[in-house]
């Protein structure tokens, strides 16, 4: 028992990653941790989507279950989880079964290496990008098994389709990468990283996001990989494999409640996935706005306030909006289930003003804040865009951001060596 | 652009086998799908997304309502032609009871016309709202739908207050209307063309010069002048190929000759232009009943029709400008007070013949593009 509180104890006030301090029962919260976090964080965007879309498009959203509809999420895995479940007669049954799982777990496992903070990740894996990209890919298999096994022309399609279009923007969204990795080795050692805490760490050491180095190179890459991962997450403009109006759904067609639950799980997890590697890659991950413009005891307590009056200020719309509740009986539930939930936000608020707390979650906040602005346009373009047709799809992954990407990457490499560069000719005519 | 005569009927049995030794793929669009806009079943015969060629099945909402006709005095059948193009019901009712005054030899009064007209133009803007929002989200941009489901409505409010239907409004009656226009009816009607006008232009702020859409419509679905007029194809799919021919310029009914508006056509015949037409067909409709309203006479709304109605022996065919195209009536009266037979000219099942035509050689995503700018009512098709 002494061993284990030993073991439990000595990791804290470590400053490496449970995974890379090689602590197991710390690896093993943080990944419950995660898995939870991650959950609530689709649960929550499933409201949010539903909500913000409705609001573009002029109407109200959710209304009925519970406050504005904030229990409509639960309700609806409640429903998923109740359906019956069908495997059609003629699907493949084994690997109809599998197929959803492939997605959810590579969905899921990339986030071992998403820096939430400086050591607020499962582990910090020296090939931590490469990783994300090579298991997020991953769940391509997945869906291409279950257009598959589904035996039935719509799927089909759709699963042809995804893979054909998650295959071509994967090269650009690498090719951006590798830029942003470049960018990552403009230090006096001359050592890039492809750890995720590590490019973080470099943004933080050159006193820039990468986004605005080297200007405009950064910005361009920020967009193709911008491009590349809605294409990704086929989401819309590019949400062709699932294209309601042509292809009915896409490679779910054939499955309901809980395995159809478990594709849209993957989708949005997927989605925070891909937004995490962009927020790390050229938006400092983790690292407050400003942190070497704004230094100073002062500026870091001002920013350190800000998660908990972000709680305080949701908190207060709900109250706002348990004020603007209809005085009547029927609402009563409701104007009390709002004003407990502001309660427990305003709640959380405060205790994170606490300075032990405030200490800790500025970084998961930060990167929190970032990650969701991503999810903001994630149902903008949803919002505002028509849907690309395939061979468009494909003109613009192989025609536009594949050149692009390869002219960008050049461009910085010769930028970011052009002090040597230029040293080097003058050797020569000298 | 194929010609129609060499196209070869489907051989759906067989799917042949293409270079890759890969079947073909013949799938069933419909009929419950969700962009077939009803209960249309299109069977297409696919080689990987490229359509090979394809065929409509329809009939599923059939309710035989030419059949109806026969056993209904002309009187009774009038509401059923508002079941057939359900989104433009009071152009039907102005179609058939144009055809049946005709027969009798009567002419509704001047004021009836204006209001007609009136009620007609803004049941265009209505349709043309419809398909613009479903069209839109065939294509993928779901929000438009939601702009023109609002300014729609106050559409249907206007048809509510004077008739107290929305939908299928039953609002001619032949030889003139039997309600007069309500108090405040002049001024519901300017207030919307004012407040449609804006959103008209909003439309067209989310779509016009969108990329996106601009990639989906443009040069999807052409289809020539000569094509379309071998096909009888009518309407704004006839004018977007440069086809001239508005029945409401062409041969003038209830009153359009007495207004002043444009017959906008396009050029290439594609998707784009044939939403740039009807974008433009609301506007020019707003000119026209801006000018009804105006200039709205006083005076009877009802002709001098007898109670049982038995017009003469013989024939007539009667046609308008719906907002999906010519739209006719064909009567033959045999002198009793049921008619003896009544065929429909509906200009949706008259279009939907040219879907094989736009589709072949495009992309299974134009067959949904092309089946949203045909705008096809399948209560019309199948009647």
């Amino acid at each position: 028992m002494n061993d284990f509180v030993q073991y439990v104890s000595s990791y804290l006030g470590s400053d490496k990653t449970p995974g890379a301090a090689g602590n197991f029962f710390w690896a093993t919260v943080y990944v419950l941790l995660v898995f939870v976090g991650l959950s609530v964080a689709v649960i929550a965007m499933n409201w949010l989507e539903r909500k913000i879309l409705a609001h573009m498009q002029i109407r109200l959203g959710p209304m009925r279950v519970g406050p504005h509809g904030l229990l409509q999420p639960i309700a609806d895995a409640l429903k998923l989880l109740l359906k019956e479940d069908i495997i059609p007669d003629g699907a493949d049954k084994i690997v109809f079964w599998i197929a959803p799982f492939i997605v959810v777990l590579a969905a899921f496992s990339v986030f071992v290496v998403v820096p939430f903070g400086q050591t607020h990740a499962i582990t910090d894996m020296n090939i931590g990008i490469l990783f994300m990209l090579g298991v997020s890919s991953l769940s391509v298999l997945g869906i291409v098994t279950a257009g598959w096994a589904s035996n039935s022309h719509y799927p089909l399609i759709g699963a042809l389709r995804s893979s054909a279009q998650m295959v071509s923007y994967e090269v650009a969204m690498g090719l951006a990468v590798v830029s942003a990795i470049l960018m990552t080795s403009l230090n006096a050692a001359n050592t890039g990283t492809l750890s995720m805490i590590g490019i973080v760490e470099a943004q933080k050491q050159q006193e820039i996001w990468f986004l605005f180095k080297f200007f405009p190179l950064g910005i361009i890459a920020f967009t193709i990989f911008a491009i590349a991962m809605v294409a990704e997450t086929n989401r819309a403009p590019f949400d062709l494999p699932e294209a309601e109006s042509e292809l009915t759904a896409g490679f779910h067609t054939e499955y309901s409640g809980f395995r159809w639950s478990l594709f849209f799980l993957a989708e949005y997890s997927a989605m925070i996935a891909v937004s995490s590697i962009a927020v790390t890659l050229w938006l400092g991950g983790w690292l407050r706005p400003f942190p070497n413009a704004l230094q100073g005891s002062t500026w870091d307590l001002a920013f350190s306030l800000i998660p908990g009056l972000t709680f305080l200020f949701l908190g207060a719309i709900c109250f706002y909006n348990t004020a603007r509740m209809p005085k009547h009986p029927l609402f009563r539930i409701q104007t009390i289930g709002l004003a407990g939930f502001g309660a427990v936000l305003a709640l959380i608020g405060l205790v994170m003003f606490l300075q032990p707390v405030r200490d800790r979650v500025g970084d998961i906040f930060w990167f929190s804040a970032k990650v969701a602005g991503f999810m903001y346009l994630y149902i903008w373009y949803r919002g505002t865009f028509p849907r690309y047709r395939f061979d468009q799809l494909m003109k613009v992954g192989w025609k536009v951001l594949l050149p692009t990407g390869l002219a960008l990457l050049i461009l910085t490499a010769i930028v970011g060596m052009r002090t040597e560069l230029v040293a080097q000719v003058r050797e020569v005519f000298r | 652009m194929t010609d129609p005569k060499t196209l070869s009927p489907l051989d759906l049995d067989t799917p042949d086998q293409t270079f890759l030794d890969a079947n073909e793929l013949v799938i069933n669009m419909g009929p419950q799908h969700p962009a077939t806009h009803g209960v249309l079943r299109v069977i297409l015969r696919l080689d990987g997304e490229k359509v090979l060629g394809l065929e409509c099945v329809i009939g599923y909402l059939h309710r035989g309502v030419e059949k109806i006709a026969e056993n209904r005095t002309y009187t009774m059948f009038n509401p059923y032609v508002d079941r057939m193009d359900y989104v433009a019901a009071v152009s039907n009712a102005l179609g058939y009871c144009e055809a049946v005054e005709k027969l009798l030899s009567v002419e509704a009064p001047p004021r009836a016309q204006y209001i007609r007209v009136i009620l007609t133009e803004l049941n265009r803007i209505a349709s043309h709202q419809l398909w613009l929002g479903t069209h839109a989200l065939d294509i993928g941009a779901i929000t438009p739908l939601f702009y023109t489901f609002r300014d729609r409505e106050e559409i249907l409010k206007i048809f509510e207050k004077y008739c107290g239907a929305r939908l299928t409004t039953h609002a001619f009656r032949i030889g003139g209307l039997q309600y007069e226009a309500y108090d405040g009816f002049e001024k519901d009607v300017t207030a919307f063309c004012a407040f449609v006008k804006p959103k008209i232009d909003e439309y067209e702020e989310l779509l016009t010069t969108n990329r996106i859409w601009l990639e989906r419509t443009k040069g999807v679905g052409v289809i020539s002048g000569k094509d379309c007029i071998a096909l009888g194809v009518t309407g704004p799919v006839l004018r977007a190929s440069g086809v001239q021919w508005d029945i409401r310029k062409a041969q003038p009914y209830a009153n359009y000759k007495n207004f002043d508006f444009k017959v906008p056509t396009g050029e290439h015949g594609d998707t784009y232009d044939r939403y740039i037409v009807r974008m433009i067909e609301m506007r020019q409709s707003l000119r026209i009943i801006e000018q009804a309203v105006e200039g709205i006479p006083e005076g009877p709304i009802m002709a001098k029709v007898p109670k049982v109605m038995k017009p003469p022996v013989g024939e007539v065919y009667h046609s308008i400008e719906a907002p999906k195209g010519e739209l006719g009536y064909f009567i033959v009266s045999d002198g009793s007070t049921q008619p003896y037979r009544v065929r429909v000219r509906p200009p949706s099942f008259v279009n939907l013949q040219a879907l094989d035509v736009m589709c072949r050689g495009q992309l299974v995503a134009d067959v949904i593009a092309v089946i949203g700018t045909l705008d096809i009512v399948l209560g019309e098709v199948d009647r």
